[in-house]
């Protein structure tokens, strides 16, 4: 990556209506990201949203063929060169929306390896908060992300009320999401990460034939 | 360049009458398909290997064997010979015999078979898979090369003095193909051995097939056994025709719906967009095939799957006399016209080398005794 290359913050909504305030909340996310990172350097911040709804059919179609068709090839590809990563799903039956696992089902289960993620999910109720902690963060540990301690669950009420005694309102918590965000991507583009070729990274990535027959221990 | 069809055998609902065909019509049909596919002047037929239901090819060579003794010209290869759970012994004795009964006309084809649940019933596991491919064909390679072979691996027992009979046809083993869709191991391992290399893209955007066959003639070069455009590259293909392209996509369209692989999923427009798939008139199927030099270079073998997804014999036949008299001919003399000198010929049998020269032979000495009797 060159030092003038715009650093790139990519926030996946699997929100379904439009507008809704899963996508609402991925944006306010990747808002608060780019502020810290524009206010930390001088490089350019692209923020993109992928709308998963719009990739809805791709997806079913992918899941069936084995391949991507092309604008869903794009967004995994947007997805996984991102220097950062939004992750916001609503809660369907006490966990992440079918559409949003189905996504993250097609993306190599290497390629997330190190890339820095804010966990955050949308509910009628505040009840199914946790899901951040049990169904989110277990996936992108699998994914071997390095997800933020900040997750932000946004329950109805939260838009329209500021924190109590126990926990900050929305507009903080997604600051402090966003923070480390912004710190993780900056640390990061110093140290490095990335995941392990695959096939389709094609042709330079070959275990030569003697390696593979010495694995075996053949003549 | 030569031309063919594989099949995969299955067993399919016509989901335009509810009916599927029993085993028995499915292993006669397929009997037809091949006889076919020589009468309208096709090069290969190859037939898939499976082991588990709605499949019926699990016996190749008996199936192969049969068709031998009823072609004189087709030459007869497999897509694909598991080398996974298949001993390699048994393939180089069952394969070897075949070779002698059908004068030299085989080739063989070796894939490693994704079903999981099939690996035990021969006492193997799929985690194997790419391990024992290698093993297994590293195998198979000395027994038709050698005629006493000492061998110890991890997948099998050991082999002291071991002779595999019969020996190949005048020393000379069956070509071997590798087939992958993903792996870049098979294709470094065809490439080593500088065997062909066998990519079946028909449900994969051309540009993943590229990339592949990138990597096998690069690595076919770098193993000294010639320069990447000599390497022996196949591909797959999957067409529907009709004199109308309209009538061709109306008829197909339940089959594709339906199909077993891709079926209620992207509609019939998407696929043939993204894959090979060409549903149309014989001269837009010249013209996408003729297509398929520019992604992966000049190749050798070019094989359509014709029998799937329910079609019914009838169609399939009539979809072979298409495919032979109107697309083949005009393929055979573009890609001909287009490949550039250097370019291999498509492998075959020293043994059907000289058939075919005294064939040739022959048909012109009588064309020369008619001009006399003139």
């Amino acid at each position: 990556m060159s030092a003038t290359a715009p650093l790139k913050i990519v926030a996946v909504s699997a929100g379904l209506s439009s507008p809704s305030s899963t996508r609402l909340l991925a944006d306010r996310l990747a808002g608060a990201a780019r502020e810290r990172l524009e206010a930390g350097q001088d490089r350019r911040v692209d923020v993109r949203v992928v709308e998963l709804r719009d990739l809805a059919v791709d997806i079913a179609n992918n899941l069936v063929t084995g391949f991507p068709p092309r604008a869903l090839k794009e967004a995994v590809e947007a997805v996984t060169e991102a220097d950062g990563l939004i992750a916001v799903t609503p809660v369907f039956t006490a966990s992440y929306s079918g559409l949003f696992k189905s996504f993250f089902d097609l993306i190599d289960h290497t390629a997330l390896t190190g890339k820095p993620v804010v966990l955050a999910a949308t509910g009628g109720t505040a009840r199914h908060s946790l899901v951040l902690e049990h169904a989110l963060r277990p996936l992108f540990a699998y994914l071997r992300a390095v997800t933020l301690p900040t997750s932000v669950y946004a329950a109805s009420e939260d838009w329209g009320s500021s924190g109590d005694e126990y926990t900050e309102g929305l507009p903080s918590r997604i600051q402090r999401a966003g923070g480390e965000l912004a710190s993780a991507v900056l640390g990061r583009t110093v140290s490095g990460a990335s995941g392990a070729p695959g096939p389709d990274d094609g042709e330079d990535v070959v275990v030569p034939f003697e390696q593979q027959l010495a694995g075996l221990r053949l003549d | 360049m030569q031309f063919g069809i594989f099949t995969v055998g299955d067993v399919t609902t016509d989901p335009t009458t509810g009916r599927a065909p029993s085993e028995h019509e499915r292993i006669k049909a397929t009997i037809e398909i091949a006889l076919k596919a020589e009468e309208v002047g096709l090069d290969v037929f190859a037939t898939g290997e499976h082991h588990n239901p709605p499949f019926v090819p699990s016996s190749p060579t008996t199936t192969l064997g049969y068709v031998a003794a009823r072609t004189e010209k087709l030459i007869l290869s497999t897509s694909t010979t598991l080398i996974t759970t298949n001993d390699p012994v048994k393939i180089a004795e069952d394969y070897a015999t075949l070779q002698h009964l059908a004068d030299g006309r085989v080739d063989l084809m070796m894939g490693r078979g994704n079903t999981g649940p099939v690996y035990p019933w021969f006492g193997k596991d799929i985690r194997q898979g790419i391990p024992m491919a290698i093993e297994n064909y590293a195998l198979l390679h000395r027994l038709w090369r050698e005629d006493v072979v000492d061998w110890e691996g991890k997948f099998r027992t050991p082999l002291q003095s071991f002779t595999a009979t019969p020996r190949p046809l005048d020393g000379v083993p069956p070509f071997v193909w590798h087939g992958s869709i993903r792996s870049p191991e098979i294709a470094e391992q065809a490439a080593y051995y500088g065997d062909g290399f066998f990519h079946n893209n028909i449900f994969w955007p051309m540009e993943h097939t590229e990339k592949m066959v990138r990597l096998y003639r690069r690595r076919f070069a770098h193993y000294g056994h010639g320069t990447e455009e000599q390497a022996i590259v196949g591909l797959g293909g999957q067409v529907f025709m009709r004199k109308n392209s309209q009538d061709a996509v109306r008829e197909f369209r339940p089959y594709f719906d339906n199909a077993p692989v891709y079926g209620h999923g992207p509609s019939l427009e998407d696929f043939t967009e993204q894959t090979p798939l060409t549903v149309g008139s014989p001269q837009e199927v010249i013209e996408r095939t003729l297509t398929f030099r520019e992604s992966v270079g000049d190749y050798q073998r070019q094989l359509f799957l014709m029998d799937h997804a329910g079609l019914p014999l009838k169609t399939v036949l009539e979809q072979l006399d298409i495919l032979g008299e109107e697309v083949v001919p005009v393929l055979r003399e573009e890609f001909a016209r287009l490949r550039p000198a250097g370019v291999p010929e498509s492998p075959v049998h020293p043994a059907v080398t000289a058939a075919r020269e005294a064939a040739a032979a022959i048909k012109a000495t009588s064309a020369a005794s008619v001009t006399e009797e003139v």
